[in-house]
């Protein structure tokens, strides 16, 4: 054990150029090596369970579908599922189809996203410029079917919103040629160009036990030889009647993790294709009640992160008793800190990036811990608030007599 | 391929003389498909006043208001484009479709009063 005075410790963040979200590493050094890593998330909190509990759930299913931004459809796809469920209604072979080709869309697209920004982190700006000019294109084919880029707000209870027309399967599968003939390049240069392999070969390790003990998903658990995909696990939609691949690697580190997103492309390509042409006929979406009856209901879906999981509890109204959202990210994050133990400062970025951290997704409840007083203590909504007055209230600032304008329209 | 360093140079050579793949707004503007949820256009003649894109909006955007007389109903329909969420709930739940939403996607003020819209 060496001396505590050889150790500095550097907080990263909340705000900080390497990534685009707010969260707080603390870091602690010595020399250049991490020896313990503190992961603060916690402040993005924006309070959409809350908002969902006030809402029908038709509205609801719109909040929930910006839980996230990049995996829309996901969540919206685990909520639809679960309200169905608890509902009892069967939707159309034809709307199952429809979720799948938009999931395997908006994987691509996430994926692309990933290769980018990991590029960037690394220094690999060329990389990251084509990956995201590549992913435009994926865009451009969910905006055309849902609707917009981001939220593509196909899902509904009880099926889906749009078709997709023979004209707009044609254009898919020309689009889809181009994404590969790009992505086989890709793959190509993961493999084979030597600094990428340098750079993210070792670093950010996590074994095969490590992975599951520390419950992690998505392609991080699969970088690690963990064979977890809840398409093939728990197939839901249409995933039991497509071929569904799992990739795995065994290089356990970040390296593993590229590896196994830019091979899931592929897979997804081909999933896309096979739906494309093998879709049946029928209706979009079935006839919905808009009371729900109460029971309560778990749902799980693959999303481009890892496992997605929906709690709904429904009381017999038109709107829901308690909803509740793990998003793949906040499995990842407690393996982070035994990821970043070990390697040097530099990697930080790229080890953080690896899990592809959505650090809105995550952010659920709050926890405050006071380190120098060793208090540690979940705290409720209106003793947070009062908090918040009182430290402004210290400060010469009165919150407590602002009272929020009454929107009108 | 072959194993070794600086792999894409010659692809990113090969781009430098291929048209920008960006397209340099306002000077040029990006195509959008007709069905691009965009800014809702609303139609008196065949409304209701029902006001379930009222109830069935997630962010409170919308109102259908009544400003004729209880015998000779004049609707109005008020949104608020700075709350509107685009998510074109109100053009499905309409009972007579006399909402619809179209590509108009260039909706900035100066000011919020002038997000709110009468139509």
């Amino acid at each position: 054990m060496s001396d505590n005075s050889k150790r500095i410790t550097i907080p990263i963040g909340p705000q900080h150029p390497a990534l685009k979200e707010p969260g707080c590493f603390t870091i602690t050094l010595e020399g250049e090596k991490v020896v313990n890593a503190v992961v603060g998330v916690g402040y993005n909190h924006r309070g959409l369970e809350k908002a969902c509990e006030s809402r029908t759930y038709i509205q609801d299913l719109y909040i929930i579908e910006r839980v996230c931004g990049i995996c829309s459809h996901t969540h919206s796809t685990a909520f639809c599922q679960g309200v169905e469920e608890l509902v009892g209604v069967e939707i159309s072979p034809r709307a199952k189809f429809i979720r799948v080709i938009m999931a395997e869309l908006e994987r691509l697209h996430s994926h692309l996203l990933w290769l980018g920004v990991a590029a960037h982190e690394i220094g690999f700006d060329t990389l990251f410029m084509y990956s995201w000019r590549d992913r435009e294109l994926v865009l451009d084919m969910l905006a055309m079917l849902g609707g917009n880029r981001v939220n593509y707000g196909i899902n509904t209870l009880g099926g889906v919103r749009r078709d997709i027309t023979p004209e707009m399967k044609e254009l898919i599968h020309k689009t889809l040629n181009i994404v590969e003939e790009q992505n086989k390049y890709y793959i190509d240069l993961a493999l084979h160009e030597t600094t990428l392999a340098a750079r993210l070969s070792g670093i950010g390790k996590l074994s095969h036990e490590d992975a599951i003990k520390y419950g992690a998903v998505g392609p991080v658990a699969r970088a690690s030889m963990v064979k977890d995909d809840i398409r093939v696990s728990e197939p839901y939609a249409a995933y039991d009647q497509i071929p569904v691949k799992v990739v795995t690697d065994d290089h356990c580190d970040v390296f593993g993790r590229a590896v196994v997103r830019v091979l899931e492309i592929m897979e997804s390509i081909s999933m896309i294709r096979f739906a494309l042409d093998n879709m049946p006929d029928g209706d979009l979406a079935v006839k919905f009640p808009r009371k729900v009856p109460a029971g309560e209901v778990f749902s799980r879906t693959e999303a481009p992160r890892g496992e997605d999981t929906h709690y709904i509890r429904g009381n017999g109204t038109d709107k829901p008793d308690r909803v509740r959202v793990r998003a793949a990210s906040e499995a990842n994050w407690h393996g982070m800190q035994h990821m970043l133990e070990g390697d040097y400062l530099a990697d930080v970025p790229i080890i953080i990036a690896a899990i592809d951290p959505c650090y809105s997704c995550t952010d659920r409840a709050f926890i405050v811990k006071d380190l120098d007083h060793g208090d540690q203590r979940v705290w409720d909504w209106q003793s947070l608030k009062r908090y918040s007055v009182d430290w402004y209230k210290k400060r010469g600032f009165d919150a407590s007599k602002i009272k929020l304008a009454e929107r009108r329209i | 391929m072959k194993k070794g360093p600086g792999k894409i140079a010659g692809f990113a050579l090969e781009h430098v003389f291929k048209k920008p793949a960006t397209i340099q707004y306002p000077f040029g503007k990006l195509k959008l498909e007709e069905s691009y949820r965009g800014k809702i256009e609303y139609d008196a003649e065949t409304c209701i006043g029902c006001n379930i894109c009222a109830r069935d909006c997630p962010a409170g955007a919308i109102k259908v208001v009544n400003v004729g007389t209880k015998e000779e109903k004049s609707f109005q329909c008020r949104l608020d484009v700075g709350h509107c969420i685009f998510c074109a709930q109100c053009v499905d739940s309409c009972p007579k479709k006399c909402l619809h939403f179209s590509p108009n996607i260039e909706l900035a003020a100066f000011s919020r009063d002038n997000l709110k819209v009468t139509m």
